[in-house]
């Protein structure tokens, strides 16, 4: 296998993308600005094709020859771990990192994630040693400093909701929607509400909610929406009844849309006795401009990695905490901080109260915590409504300025994401698919897609604030110019699509049906 | 404000396009009884050295691991972290991309996560892993779940020795799915007497090594007791260091395998964020929760690597799902699978003996103060004392000197006042040794 960096020289084969486009400006020819171009995009082995078992690239001081103490436990086997040095591990992971797309590359329009720009500040907080390298075990009165700032987040987060309490420990969304069902199920039980178990999930829902519900043992029970992409309110009320534990509704739903009825729809829960878990992946459409407590919900979790820019890091970690009303908070997870006579505590045993129990080791993300709070305090509730708003203009101004060569799927505004249905595509032999994988070639990261499962063909665009004006235009222009040339019957570049990424598309039916999910010495058969 | 750049030129402009006279505009779904119609009572923005400013001094408060002896482990074990890892991290390709939902553009991330798998299967002694969870304790949460579906029963036992917050983390998880968790009482030297009331109805036992106690214990007689009733052994470990010294569950008959990365690569972070390692045996791919990463081809017929085996989770199965997970550790597994990469297994095999014997210095330095019996005979770098005084009161009188001198048991379990769980690294020096044992001889005096 050729090792030698080759540089992907294809100017040439972009003269498709000079037809139809006023050629006077420069960004029409986006293929030629695209990332992957300027890049060496290199056959990158894997670290055990490279490295060896006995090679390190740390050096340690000399062993003592201490008589062992590990009761016969001795490793005698081989791990086969391979080791690289210094240089050769930088050039690895660099190389690799090359292969990636990222925010602070382009525009990364993915509806539902939030993709906004990371602080670099935040980062330089979250290393400070008082923060990082402090143990989660070490005394309380060693810790003040840390126990002060999850109780500063913990008063930011409850006032930007407009809620009473937030329990802090959730990981990540998912484990704060687990934390606030659990919640949800815990103030049932202490009711003796056994028959209450079923839980109503719109079904344009993240695929988490009803994961969730189930593992915190309640049924599930799908709403369906009407034609403008909101919860049917008809369908809701047949469904209501006294057996009826909750609502997990996300709002702005996943349609991009503000759930109108959503205050009558609290109370209508509220009347048979159910709670509302409000789903906050998309909370950054509302910060400064609506608190999810005037609406009547009795938790919501908050996603730090998405609203509040702690990183997305390819996939994690996250961060969940999870505000709870007056009705729930006295179940909430342990460990959680109390302030008494100006020192902090941690409240460590559940057997103690009400607590439904403990979610993670120790007290959640404080690294994320970190981050969240250099953020909050850098835009300040100006700041914050600010952004809020020019994520929802900015959304707005992509779906206005492509509805009429791209099929938004409902009318009207939108919230902080916009998002179109394939009908635009009909007949032309492109697909959703086809469509994002022709953006890599323009140099952008594709939008969501078949997501939310209620729109066919869904493509969900979140742009967010941290788009300038000037580069939302380059975008609106690129994709006008896809739409028009799947319009045209130029099949073909939409089917082969992507050329310029580092990879063509990749098999994912091969990989599923015979995983190979680890490498392993070649045999030589 | 400094991250936002639309001017009012723009949003005007933008304003016109969109067909709305106002930002109120856009917001005219949302009730009349639900807009705000002034800022929320927090400070306004701040300037990047104020935040700073406000930061630091908050961080001040904190005693800071490094900033004197330290001997705290239990679940998180400060070691030096090579700063290449921290550097590579900060590449904003690794820092600012999402989970890797789009191959062609995310092969950095998959090719990691590929490696990082292959490096905790060899680690553990597994066939293979996934590409992480939030941390050791719900990955030891979501190991219960899946023993309890593989097997169809609902009986889970868990051994004495295993880290209380776990086995916490384990009746919450499980607590609303009629599961049935019988945990023995928390205590050094347990013996195996749990494996007695093993039958046919159980599903798993949780043993860990080293337990919370810092004993390394032999998990093939908890094995073979597991199998023969037909359930499985999920081995835990919160100290991934120790397996380059120690026995890999695999090898000793275990089913599955999960525990605590963050000692390679991550750091103390005052408990997150951390990354969760879990193994499993072929068989048993299939009912593994969390992402998994998978190699194929390119239609170039080039390698290239996917997310995979997507059909147990929560976006294609929802209710029906293995498990609710969905963003997994994402940069602490490159964190983990970089500091791996520097060490090797020579390196690791080093780093674990180096460990071993600050561990076994320690032991016998604080073994030999009036008022001290070290009660673990085996150990790996951790290791429990019983003193003559409440521990806690002996923490905090070390406290005083500056001298975080291990964790008080009670803080994680009842009833065991008066022992203290220690543990020693590489970055532990002899005059940290040496304070130790001065400050612990003062407070026992």
């Amino acid at each position: 296998m050729p090792l030698w960096p080759r540089l992907r020289r294809l100017y040439h084969e972009h003269e498709y993308a000079r037809s139809e486009h006023d050629t006077t400006n420069e960004w029409l020819y986006p293929s030629r600005n695209c990332i992957w171009q300027q890049r060496l995009i290199s056959k990158e082995l894997l670290i055990f094709e490279v490295g060896t078992p006995r090679r390190t690239g740390v050096d340690f001081p000399a062993l003592k020859g201490t008589k062992s103490r590990l009761g016969g436990m001795e490793r005698t086997s081989e791990i086969g771990l391979p080791g690289l040095t210094e240089p050769e591990v930088m050039r690895h992971y660099v190389r690799l990192s090359q292969k990636n797309y990222a925010i602070d590359l382009g525009v990364y329009p993915l509806g539902s994630c939030t993709m906004k720009h990371n602080p670099r500040l935040n980062e330089k907080m979250a290393r400070l040693p008082g923060f990082a390298d402090i143990h989660p075990l070490q005394s309380e009165n060693t810790v003040q400093g840390a126990l002060e700032l999850i109780d500063e987040l913990a008063d930011w987060i409850c006032k930007l909701t407009g809620m009473p309490a937030v329990a802090m420990s959730p990981k990540a969304g998912a484990h704060g929607e687990m934390c606030g069902m659990m919640a949800i199920r815990a103030a049932l039980d202490a009711k003796g509400a056994d028959h209450k178990r079923r839980v109503l999930v719109p079904e344009s829902a993240h695929g988490t909610n009803p994961a969730t519900a189930v593992q915190c043992g309640f049924s599930i029970d799908s709403i369906p929406a009407t034609d403008d992409g909101r919860v049917d309110m008809a369908a809701l009320k047949a469904k209501l009844g006294d057996d009826v534990a909750g609502i997990m509704l996300t709002n702005p739903n996943t349609c991009g849309l503000f759930e109108r009825d959503i205050i009558e729809i609290a109370e209508l829960i509220h009347g048979v006795g159910g709670y509302f878990y409000c789903d906050g992946a998309n909370f950054n459409a509302l910060v400064g401009r609506v608190r999810p407590g005037d609406l009547g919900i009795d938790a919501m979790h908050l996603n730090l990695h998405k609203t509040f820019s702690t990183p997305h890091g390819g996939g994690g970690p996250g961060s969940g905490p999870t505000v709870l009303s007056d009705a729930l908070s006295p179940y909430a997870p342990v460990p959680y901080v109390v302030k008494s006579n100006g020192t902090y505590r941690l409240v460590e045993d559940a057997d103690s109260g009400d607590s439904f129990g403990r979610m993670t080791a120790f007290h959640g993300q404080m690294g994320m915590f970190t981050r969240a709070l250099s953020y909050m305090l850098s835009h300040g509730s100006d700041g914050l409504k600010q952004a809020t708003e020019d994520a929802v203009l900015n959304a707005n101004y992509v779906q206005a300025s492509l509805s009429d060569v791209m099929s938004p799927a409902f009318g009207g505004v939108c919230m902080h994401e916009a998002l179109f249905d394939d009908s635009f595509l009909k007949g032309t032999g492109v697909e959703t698919l086809d469509f994002a994988k022709a953006m890599i070639d323009e140099g952008y990261h594709p939008m969501t897609m078949y997501f939310p499962l209620v729109v066919h063909g869904a493509m969900l665009i979140e742009p967010t604030e941290s788009e300038s004006k000037a580069e939302l235009d380059r975008f609106i222009d690129v994709m006008r110019g896809l739409a028009l040339k799947a319009k045209s019957g130029e099949v073909d570049m939409f089917k082969q699509a992507p050329i310029y990424a580092p990879m063509r598309r990749l098999d994912e039916t091969q990989a599923a049906r015979k995983p190979v999910l680890r490498w392993r010495v070649p045999t030589t058969d | 404000m400094r991250y936002l750049p639309l001017n009012n030129n723009d949003r005007a402009a933008m304003l016109d396009v969109v067909g709305v006279k106002s930002i109120d505009g856009l917001f005219e779904d949302v009730p009349e009884a639900a807009r705000l119609d002034s800022l929320i009572d927090v400070p306004l923005h701040k300037t990047e050295s104020e935040v700073d400013g406000h930061l630091t001094a908050l961080a001040a408060k904190n005693r800071a691991a490094g900033a004197g002896p330290f001997f705290i482990g239990a679940g998180a074990y400060r070691h030096h972290i090579p700063a290449t890892v921290d550097h590579l991290i900060q590449r904003s390709e690794f820092l600012t991309a999402y989970t890797p939902y789009q191959p062609e553009i995310s092969q950095g991330t998959l090719q990691v996560l590929f490696e990082f798998q292959t490096q905790v299967a060899m680690l553990t002694g597994m066939d293979v892993a996934n590409a992480s969870m939030y941390d050791g304790s719900t990955a030891c949460g979501e190991a219960v779940l899946m023993a309890c579906r593989v097997k169809r029963r609902k009986k889970v036992f868990v051994a004495s020795g295993v880290h209380p917050h776990y086995t916490a983390v384990c009746k919450n998880t499980s607590q609303y799915q009629n599961i049935d968790l019988r945990v023995a009482d928390c205590a050094p030297n347990c013996d195996a007497g749990i494996l007695n009331g093993l039958d046919k109805d159980t599903a798993a036992i949780i043993v860990q090594s080293p337990n919370v106690f810092g004993e390394v214990i032999d998990l093939a007689p908890y094995a073979e007791a597991a199998h023969e009733v037909g359930a499985l052994l999920i081995a835990v470990f919160t100290e991934p260091v120790a397996l380059g010294a120690i026995k890999s569950p695999g090898e000793m008959g275990a089913d599955i395998v999960v525990g605590e990365g963050q000692s390679l690569g991550v750091g103390l972070n005052y408990g997150g964020p951390y990354v969760g390692l879990f193994a499993v045996a072929q068989k048993l791919v299939r009912q593994m929760p969390g992402r998994v990463c998978g190699e194929t081809v390119d239609a170039n017929g080039e390698r290239g690597y996917v997310l995979t085996l997507s059909t147990r989770e929560q976006h294609i199965r929802r209710e029906k799902a293995t498990s609710n997970i969905c963003t997994n550790s994402g940069l602490c597994t490159v964190a983990f699978s970089i500091h791996m990469s520097l060490l090797g297994e020579a390196g690791l095999r080093t780093l674990a003996t180096l460990n071993h014997e600050k561990a076994c210095q320690l032991a016998d330095a604080l073994g030999a103060i009036d008022g001290v019996e070290l009660v673990t005979e085996s150990f790996f770098n951790e290791f429990t004392l019983r003193l003559t005084k409440p521990a806690k009161d002996v923490v905090e009188a070390m406290v005083a000197k500056n001298v975080l001198g291990g964790l008080p048991a009670a803080r994680l379990m009842d009833g065991q006042d008066d022992l203290l769980i220690v543990c020693a690294t590489e970055t532990n020096s002899d005059a940290d040794i040496n304070a130790f044992v001065a400050a612990l001889t003062e407070a026992l005096s």
